[in-house]
């Protein structure tokens, strides 16, 4: 989203936070018992349903792949979930370049071979937004895959990190985002392979700044993959598919 | 699960999951579930969830009705909840799920829009409401109806500036004007029997369908009959008794 022109000192966070603080986070697996897995991750103000799907048969047929599987990823805004009016339903250029970067930040993990000429759909929808939608979406997801069942390399965690006036932050909300205008960068992290799989900025880092944020921003993926983890043993040592919210 | 199968069942009186054919499940509200929206709720009716979110704006009235607001209603079926539910434009399930859920609020003058009219002719409240499907169990037309209802009954308008604007960071205390709550039911026929809030499996299996909306007083406000098979004058009579007496446990949750 576009930040405000006039560039105001921001001595501390509008919400009391600290710089590296995250929202309350909370997680819960196995959320929606139709799909073959799914998952609730909600920083903040910002919720992110999502549903996994397959692998199943893929239509049309020419986009099957004979040598492996295929993720889809498909990013929603509820219309009632934006800030100020009505979302159109439907996709726009915002919700399918969302998508297909979803898409990307977690196929490194995955491993589809096994599944040759069909998809691995991901279905993201969101009730409620306050900034780092997307974010919250991936780190989703990732459970809702490994709820399905999934060959998994690893989970993938998610958030985005600010940057003012040479200050770091975490986790920006919507306010930070699009009332102050602080830089927005989200990211997605791999543990295990110690990796990013997705990185976009907007604004403007220097580049000292951008690798001590980077560095944050992994110490900071480490305590909501934690919250990730405990949300999937939650489930699957509970006695129904109803896992148990998990918060921090 | 066989169509053939769930009706040899249904026939003899019983159902794959114990209900009794007239037994609806558990059913729950839960409000403001989005403080995006200036009213929200989520409905579940055993394990099917759906959210409603209402969206008020300011806009131009209809040239045939310049002294009323706007309603609009919309109900998606998103792929996330439903293996059966595709990705694109609402197909004539999701249309009629929306069409069904707007007769019900519409011709119960459940919404007094004529207290939406800021300036005749040129600027009223629109209402949109969006049913957006979490899990699909079931009994779809149920829970949109009431949790569409639900989600008008706690929404309030959002600030409005000097200048005439919607300032929608700030919402007031005052509450969108409503007349009526109508509860639909519907009633679903398989074989010769009738039953309540069915599975998935057994909409799969009707014959035929009617959904009933029912306002405060019981009244009949709106109907639709779905399903390939015909209904007589009695099984009519006997799928609005069964909704009455049910629209009544819903109304109570409703509070």
């Amino acid at each position: 989203m576009a930040a405000k022109a006039v560039k105001i000192d921001y001595p501390k966070r509008h919400d009391g936070r600290g710089w590296e603080d995250l929202r309350k986070i909370e997680a819960k697996v196995g959320i929606i018992p139709r799909a073959d897995g799914s998952a609730m991750f909600r920083i903040g103000h910002t919720v992110a349903y999502a549903a996994v799907y397959g692998p199943r048969d893929l239509h049309p047929k020419f986009m099957q792949n004979p040598e492996t599987g295929i993720l889809r990823c498909r990013y929603n805004m509820m219309p009632f979930s934006g800030h100020g009016e009505r979302v159109r339903p439907g996709s726009s250029r915002r919700s399918q370049e969302i998508s297909m970067l979803m898409s990307k930040a977690l196929l490194p993990v995955l491993d589809l071979k096994e599944y040759p000429n069909s998809v691995v759909d991901v279905f993201i929808e969101l009730p409620e937004t306050d900034a780092g939608t997307r974010c919250a979406g991936i780190t989703a997801a990732a459970m809702a895959l490994a709820d399905a069942g999934l060959l998994m390399k690893d989970l993938v965690t998610s958030l985005s990190m600010g940057h003012y006036n040479g200050r770091i932050m975490a986790d920006i909300d919507g306010h930070e985002d699009c009332d102050v205008g602080i830089s927005d960068i989200p990211i997605a992290y791999i543990p295990t392979m110690d990796k990013f799989s997705l990185l976009q900025l907007d604004g403007d880092v220097p580049k000292e700044d951008l690798l001590k944020l980077l560095t944050l921003a992994k110490k900071k993926a480490m305590d909501i993959y934690k919250v990730q983890q405990e949300a999937l043993k939650a489930k699957f040592s509970g006695d129904g598919h109803n896992g148990k919210k998990v918060k921090a | 699960m066989s169509n053939e199968h769930i009706v040899k069942y249904i026939t003899k009186g019983m159902r794959y999951d114990g209900r009794a054919l007239d037994e609806y499940r558990p059913v729950s509200i839960e409000l403001n579930v989005s403080h995006c929206a200036e009213g929200s709720a989520r409905v579940k009716i055993g394990e099917t969830e759906v959210i409603a979110g209402v969206k008020l704006s300011l806009e131009k009235p209809y040239p045939d009705t310049p002294a009323q607001g706007n309603l609009m209603i919309n109900a998606e079926l998103t792929p996330m909840s439903s293996p059966q539910f595709e990705t694109g434009p609402p197909g004539e399930q999701a249309i009629e799920l929306s069409r069904v859920i707007d007769r019900g609020i519409r011709e119960s003058k459940a919404i007094d829009l004529t207290k939406l009219c800021v300036k005749e002719g040129e600027k009223v409240w629109s209402v949109m409401v969006d049913i957006v499907t979490v899990n699909d169990e079931g009994n779809l037309f149920d829970a949109g109806a009431l949790a569409a209802i639900a989600a008008l009954k706690s929404a309030v308008f959002p600030h409005v500036t000097e200048e005439g604007s919607v300032d929608y960071n700030k919402k007031t205390d005052k509450h969108v004007p409503m007349n009526q709550s109508p509860i639909a039911i519907t009633v679903i026929k398989v074989g010769d029997r009738l039953l309540l809030d069915p599975s998935p499996a057994e909409e799969a299996a009707l014959d035929a369908r009617l959904t009933i909306a029912l306002n405060d007083a019981s009244m009949l406000c709106a109907m639709q009959k779905g399903g390939d098979m015909p209904l007589t004058l009695e099984e009519i009579g006997a799928m609005v008794d069964l909704a009455t007496k049910q629209s009544k446990e819903l109304r109570k949750k409703l509070g």
